[in-house]
């Protein structure tokens, strides 16, 4: 008979167990803070369909102290989410073969951060533009 | 002539003959006797040149016969003897005792699969899962012996050559929770597998292969924690392969709708 019985660990609190999935946890669940100041501009949409006093109402709430401090919140945790969302391109993107040879990680993820700042530039000038 | 010296073994003159002593906490498991795995400390005198592989051998020549677990090559080209040292999946023959005194080691057997008994663990599963991918060329088109050898230029070998590094010493499924949570997921090493024979020019099995690539068990179980590919001892990058098939499959999902004759090539 055989005397085979192989035991099989418990799953639980696994992301505590080792530094990397902490951090892995932390980055995805930046993506809440990602998820709240999405809402945050819909209510904005949908208050500015209701008319000037809606608008008005939320553009004061806005000005809220709790307000601010959630978008200070909002501004740090997404600049994580990017900052980790970037350092994962080499890991989930293909291979770019420039001149017969693999492109460094650090060239993929500063070219995607190079590429997000003037984005973010080009649409704070576009902002700048349609305010004056 | 002068006298032999004698061997200094207590702490003091001679620091470079003084033994030290590593704590080696190893997790045991019998399945004939243990309910579940408890752990057991072993005292351990190494040198700086002893590798964790060799302080468990040591464990077993000199303090317990029974303690079970996998070697071979000495040389982390075999890729036998994986462990969790100190909760992180490594080669044990490439880690060094040195690195971790003086504070004590603990070793576990690689996580995420069912331990048959101490370190060793059940790999059937994962072997299954290298048969699963069909894991050989499937010509692109078949050659008879008078056409001659199937011509490849470098630049196509340099497609594929990094995943043929893989060892098969499940470091990767040791690292990967996905796996942990849901054993049927493919995993990132018969992954790395199967990406290494679909970017092979001789091969054409990318349809046959997509099914499973595609599949329950396929690479949307990968949520890109990306430990496999940090763990990697030969630098497959195991997670590359899994993340570039989701592209493809993606596409293979959506391109059927516009070239019925079969998707993606």
């Amino acid at each position: 008979m055989s005397k085979r019985r192989p035991y099989v660990r418990p799953m639980g609190g696994w992301w505590k167990k080792n530094p990397f999935y902490v951090e892995y946890m932390v980055h995805e669940s930046t993506a809440l803070f990602v998820a709240a100041y999405a809402i945050t501009l819909l209510v904005g949409l949908v208050r500015l369909g209701q008319g000037e006093a809606a608008w008005n109402g939320w553009l004061e709430a806005m000005k809220s102290p709790l307000s601010i401090v959630a978008h200070l919140a909002f501004l740090v945790a997404i600049a994580y989410h990017a900052f980790t969302w970037f350092k994962l391109f080499p890991l989930t993107m293909p291979p770019i073969i420039v001149n017969g040879k693999k492109l460094e990680p650090e060239v993929v993820v500063g070219s995607g951060w190079t590429a997000a700042v003037l984005a973010a530039l080009a649409l704070l000038g576009i902002v700048w533009r349609i305010a004056a | 002539m002068a006298p032999p010296v004698k061997r200094q073994t207590r702490k003091g003159k001679h620091p470079m003959s003084e033994q030290k002593i590593i704590e080696i906490e190893v997790l045991r498991y019998k399945p004939e006797s243990d309910q579940a795995p408890h752990s057991e400390v072993y005292k351990v005198p190494f040198t700086d040149d002893m590798s964790v592989l060799q302080g468990v051998q040591y464990i077993k020549d000199n303090f317990d016969g029974s303690l079970t677990f996998r070697w071979s090559c000495r040389m982390a080209i075999c890729g036998s003897c994986g462990m969790m040292i100190n909760g992180i999946p490594k080669l044990s023959c490439e880690s060094f005792l040195r690195d971790y005194y003086p504070n004590r080691i603990t070793i576990e057997a690689l996580a995420n699969f069912p331990i048959e008994k101490d370190l060793v663990v059940d790999l059937s599963g994962f072997i299954e899962k290298l048969e699963a991918i069909q894991p050989y060329i499937i010509p692109k088109e078949p050659r008879t012996l008078e056409q001659g050898e199937y011509i490849q230029t470098p630049e196509q070998f340099s497609q594929y050559i990094q995943f043929t590094s893989c060892i098969n010493c499940t470091l990767c499924y040791a690292a990967c929770p996905q796996v942990g949570l849901n054993p049927d997921f493919i995993g990132p090493a018969a992954m790395a597998l199967l990406h290494r024979y679909n970017m092979d020019s001789r091969d054409g099995g990318q349809a046959q292969r997509m099914e499973l690539v595609a599949s329950e068990e396929g690479v949307y179980n990968c949520s890109a924690v990306g430990y496999c590919s940090e763990v990697c001892p030969k630098h497959v990058d195991p997670g590359n392969a899994v993340n570039v098939n989701k592209i493809n499959a993606a596409k293979d999902y959506f391109l059927r709708f516009l070239s019925p004759k079969g998707g993606a090539q």
